[in-house]
């Protein structure tokens, strides 16, 4: 060696030593530890998964809709299994000869491709159920290299719900690369909240390690357990939904399209979201997911579509309320203010239509008559409001209110693929309409049409925001989660920004739409001793005849519901979603429908709006 | 095999260190096609699989270390400042338009090539320490030594923004190098003082890990011949324990109670040894108390940061990677499936080709950090030693190299590259048999990964290029 300085040489001596200690642990790792030793042909170790079972789902009553069943998987490890005796597996499994030699080509060539390994178990056979997998079980002895894997899939108690609780599917390839705590044929839940709240539902695996002969015969667990760990199951979850008024609804949307979103006011809950047509949850279960997916996927109908979030319609004249709060918050009208109308609003050359009704109305009878010449004046007032510079600033200001009604962005549902809407800004407006745009130029925005466009869920929200004088919860379907606590988010009041005294004159004006005499909008809404207060709509949309929308809530005094419903192209309001939301509040608050109402329940249940359509 | 050239000072290459490189890139790509081969697929050879890739890295870093020789040897010292900027710079923009792979973001992609600067970093570092270092007349000045501070904690803080803790570790194994340059010992023990309090203050109470240290203290403090001083000094300090904590519990102070009242009777301590350790004229005793102090500091500094000010899932981070959380999918899994494959190897392995715990099953990262199981399974303890023997090798070669130049510019470089293969080789091989937390730092030569092949490549040929300019003053 060259001469080192005491120095290096103990530099060069530490990481000797290092070396040395290394090449010790190796030692006792290598050499003197026989449990790690498995030579390739005598023993192996084989791992398996446990998977736990997921979270149950209860509705806000306590009644059980989603639980599970138990199925097995039938597993191969393809280089353990010797002289398998093709006819009485096949026996034993109830399936014929070529549907065995199709199921070993199927496992060749994933094999080939890298999906499968012949050292690893393999999935042979997808959940066989209970009774398929006793009768194999007392043969599973005799053929080595296979074994049964216990899995869960999701049971439904009530064929309803089906956008709200969303389904369980395999995760591909893209979720595993994404997260490490999914492997191939792991489960997932997809859409609903079954994958908004996957984290809490699906629990978390366990694996066991267990040594097998060559016969596969179990040798008794790998290190005493040492590397071994539990399933934890899943928590429950309680939803805010309740299951009777969603099939009610459900029934009463039957053969037509649209949306029904009724929330608790006090807490933002969701008591029922209906989106028309729906499914069966029970189709998309285990292996009956595999025929009916593309069935429902292919569906013009769009029955995978939830409405309730995903859709987006104009607001028609239930949008008027919130334009007569904004007029009122920002002082350019009073309770009293009058305005006239005779059919319409006419200035210069340009008109907009109105039906017959008095003149001048205050607002309260503006909301009841639902005049749509009177809310020009409105929107223009508060358009040309002298109090902003431009007619872009007052407009940005109009839209900012908007915005603290949850409307132009995701409400933030616990449920995924929200559509946020869309509500223009100045910005828009100049971009398509050139600098030079007026108030006169975006009148439409006055009887909630032109660009406007609300989700059912972001409209059932004004009509909560309005019963609560101004203040909103973020709409939400679960109630409570086992051993956890709901998202911070649910519980953070929002306010609006508009003073609570206001909503008193816009919710007399949507009492007396219901309840006045003469001339109300409304008055198929009248429910006995339930002061229900709503606003019809119909809007004029691009797909055909119009939609026809209600918002509402009830009672009037103490709100215990409110809800939005869209009918698409079926007419007025007053016509098809005004019913379908008063029977839903009855429905809800008086728990049935009285002996008068029968003839509105069955006029609704028997018409099939699509039907018509289909025939046209 | 050195052979005198032509022109003054010339000497031939190292060949020993050019033969122990070409034997770990030798063994290194086959295992990588080892870990990569399936014996199903019946596919010899792939054009999109990693082992070819690593085959055209190969050829661009053999090109590279040719350019390399080519160079004149002042240009790396001319260049080292230059080179530093630039490697800083890019660490600063990969921050921003980096691409994130396994949550650290320290990667650039330019169309299917990978580049992590970090490589390059390791370099231009090490060469700017050898730049300091070689000045004439350099001392550990209090301005050079924080200069050389600068120069390190630069890129380590870099590299920490990105969320590589592992590779922020190696910039520490540059006080390797200062010390055989004159560093104070001190300086080492105290930093590993400090580092190994705050370890164990994240593995048990820092109460405990005090606990332990004032013990060491007090036996340290006996060996170097203090008697009836000790004992009244360990009487004070339990008086003052006693009585902190009688006063808190009186006034119904609860929170960490023992923490403070440890601290406060260890001063009450200090104070009374430091006066003796002047009139008994005892100057070990006053480094002894600075070695507590850094220790009692460093811990009581740990438990607070960790419970204040970093985040939870900060928090379970570091937990995993000192095994105090069990995380099934994360670090403690690796390393569980990782002992097991490469105690299956047993002694002589089960042969190339014929490993299963690392084709199929489940070794995660078995081309990168984990490559080391798929030797220890194929090759057996036969293989590991080997590879273990042929890095001990090296480095310790590039220790006598480093001996042999006539300037220090070379010679700190040369240090500066023994460590860091050093620490590469030692950590992620202990890593693998649980010797070492997972930190995720890759085996030189072995693990899959272009640009750490090339940038280890080119740290060594730098260094093989300085060395034969050996007998010149390169300054």
């Amino acid at each position: 060696m060259f001469s080192l300085n005491g120095r290096s040489a103990l530099i060069a001596a530490a990481m000797i030593l290092v070396a040395l200690t290394i090449v010790v642990k190796l030692f006792f790792i290598q050499i003197l530890d026989d449990t790690y030793k498995m030579s390739a042909d005598s023993n192996s170790r084989r791992k398996e998964v446990q998977y736990p079972s997921r979270g149950l789902i209860f509705d806000r009553n306590g009644k059980l809709l989603v639980s599970n069943q138990a199925v097995y998987d039938l597993m191969i490890v393809k280089r353990e299994v010797h002289n398998l005796d093709s006819a009485a597996f096949c026996r034993s499994l109830g399936i014929d000869m070529p549907t065995l030699r199709r199921l070993f080509a199927n496992l060749q060539r994933d094999i080939r491709s890298r999906r499968a390994s012949s050292y690893k178990p393999a999935v042979f056979i997808k959940q066989l159920s209970g009774e398929q997998y006793a009768v194999f079980q007392e043969k599973l002895h005799l053929f080595s290299g296979f074994y049964a894997q216990r899995r869960t899939l999701r049971k439904y108690e009530y064929p309803a719900a089906a956008h709200v609780l969303g389904y369980v599917g395999e995760v591909n390839d893209a979720i595993i690369r994404r997260n490490p705590y999914y492997e191939m044929g792991d489960y997932i839940g997809i859409g609903g909240i079954e994958s908004s709240y996957e984290e809490q539902l699906r629990g978390s695996k366990g694996v066991k390690y267990y040594m097998v002969d060559v016969l596969g015969r179990n040798k008794g667990s790998f290190r005493d357990g040492e590397f071994d760990t539990l399933a934890v199951s899943g928590s429950n979850l309680t939803l805010s939904v309740d299951i009777d008024l969603q099939m009610y609804g459900e029934k009463l949307m039957e053969g037509k399209t649209g949306s029904i979103v009724a929330i608790k006011p006090q807490t933002g809950e969701v008591l029922a979201m209906i989106s028309a047509p729906g499914y069966d949850p029970s189709l998309l279960v285990g292996r009956s997911r595999s025929v009916n997916f593309p069935l429902l996927s292919g569906d013009p109908a769009k029955p995978l579509f939830n409405r309730a979030i995903q859709a987006w319609y104009p607001p028609g004249s239930t949008f008027k309320t919130i334009n007569a709060l904004i007029g009122l918050q920002e002082g350019v009208i009073t309770s009293e203010t009058r305005y006239p109308c005779s059919m319409g609003y006419t200035v210069g050359r340009f008109h907009l239509g109105c039906h017959s009704h008095a003149s001048p109305l205050d607002l309260r009878q503006s909301i009841q008559h639902s005049c749509n010449g009177y809310y020009c004046y409105v929107l223009r007032a508060i358009l040309d409001n002298r109090k902003y510079e431009s007619v872009c600033q007052s407009l940005d200001a109009w839209k900012d209110y908007l915005v603290k009604f949850g409307l132009g962005y995701r409400l933030g549902v616990d449920i995924a693929n929200e559509n946020r809407g869309f509500v223009p800004n100045s910005d828009y407006y100049t971009k398509n309409k050139g600098p030079r745009w007026t108030s006169l130029g975006v009148i439409s925005l006055a009887i909630g049409q032109g660009e406007l466009l609300l989700t059912p869920i972001q409209m059932a929200n004004v009509a909560a925001i309005i019963a609560n004088r101004g203040t909103f919860y973020t709409p939400h379907v679960v109630h409570k989660i086992e051993d956890s606590v709901i998202d911070d988010r649910y519980r953070t009041l929002h306010h609006t920004g508009i003073d609570p005294e206001y909503f008193d004159v816009v919710k007399d004006g949507m009492e007396m739409a219901v309840w006045s005499e003469w001339g109300g909008t409304a008055r198929v809404a009248r429910i006995d001793s339930v002061k229900i207060c709503g606003k019809t709509g119909t809007a004029q949309n691009p797909h055909g005849k119009d939609h026809s929308i209600f918002m509402a809530f009830a009672p009037k005094d103490d709100p215990q519901i409110a809800i939005a419903v869209y009918v698409e192209n079926a007419g007025f309001g007053a016509s098809w979603a005004a019913p379908i939301a008063s029977l839903m509040v009855e429905k809800f608050i008086r728990g049935g429908i009285s002996p008068q109402r029968s003839y509105l329940e069955k006029r609704i249940l028997e018409t099939k709006l699509n039907a018509d359509a289909d025939r046209k | 095999m050195q052979t005198e050239s032509n022109s003054y000072g010339r000497k031939g290459v190292d060949w020993w260190l050019v033969m122990i490189y070409i034997l770990l890139v030798t063994f290194g790509w086959m295992n990588i096609y080892a870990a990569n081969f399936n014996p199903e697929t019946q596919v010899f050879f792939s054009v999109d699989a990693e082992y070819f890739k690593q085959l055209i890295w190969i050829g661009i870093t053999a090109l590279s270390a040719g350019i390399i020789m080519l160079i004149d040897s002042k240009f790396y010292v001319n260049a080292s400042i230059l080179l530093y900027v630039i490697s800083m710079a890019l660490l600063a923009v990969v921050l921003v338009v980096g691409k994130e792979v396994n949550g650290a973001r320290s990667w650039f992609e330019v169309g299917f090539i990978r580049f992590q600067p970090a490589e390059v970093a390791k370099m231009s570092t090490a060469l700017m320490v050898a730049r300091i270092m070689s000045r004439y007349g350099f001392t550990f000045s209090l301005a050079n030594s924080c200069k050389l501070g600068l120069v390190l904690m630069l890129p380590v803080l870099f590299i920490l923004l990105q969320n590589d803790t592992g590779s922020a570790l190696v910039y520490f194994v540059l006080l390797i190098p200062m010390y055989r340059e004159g560093l104070s010992p001190l300086v080492l023990v105290v930093g590993m003082v400090g580092v190994v309090a705050a370890i164990s203050s994240f593995l048990v109470e820092s109460v405990y890990v005090q606990g332990v240290m004032l013990l060491l203290f007090a036996v340290a403090a006996f060996v170097a011949g203090l008697r009836r001083d000790l004992w009244v000094a360990l009487l004070l300090c339990a008086a003052s324990v006693g009585a902190m904590v009688m006063f808190f519990y009186v006034t119904g102070h609860d929170f960490m109670r023992w923490e403070y009242s440890l601290l406060g009777g260890t001063a009450v301590m200090s104070v009374f040894l430091l006066i003796r350790s002047f009139i008994k004229r005892l100057p070990v005793v006053r480094t002894m108390l600075v070695l507590l102090w850094v220790g009692m500091v460093a811990s009581s500094a740990t438990d607070y940061a960790f419970d204040n000010i970093l985040s939870p899932h900060q928090r379970t981070r570091i937990n995993v990677l000192f095994g105090v959380e069990e995380d099934l999918l994360g670090a403690g899994y690796n390393v569980n499936q990782s002992k097991i494959a490469i105690g299956s190897g047993g002694f002589a392995g089960k042969g190339f080709l014929q490993g299963t715990q690392t084709k199929f099953d489940f070794v995660p990262e078995q081309t990168t950090d984990f490559i080391f199981c798929t030797i220890g399974e194929e090759w057996g303890f036969v293989g590991s030693i080997c590879v273990v023997a042929l890095f001990a090798a090296f480095v310790v070669r590039m220790i006598v190299v480093a001996e042999r130049q006539h300037s220090v510019f070379s010679r700190v470089y040369g240090y500066c590259v023994a460590s860091v293969f050093f620490f590469h080789f030692a950590i992620n091989i202990s890593m693998t048999i649980g010797l070492a937390p997972v930190i995720g730092i890759p085996l030189p030569f072995f693990s899959y990964g272009g640009s750490s092949l090339w940038g280890f490549s080119i740290l060594l040929f730098i260094f093989i290029k300085l060395d034969t300019n050996r007998e010149e003053l390169i300054r």
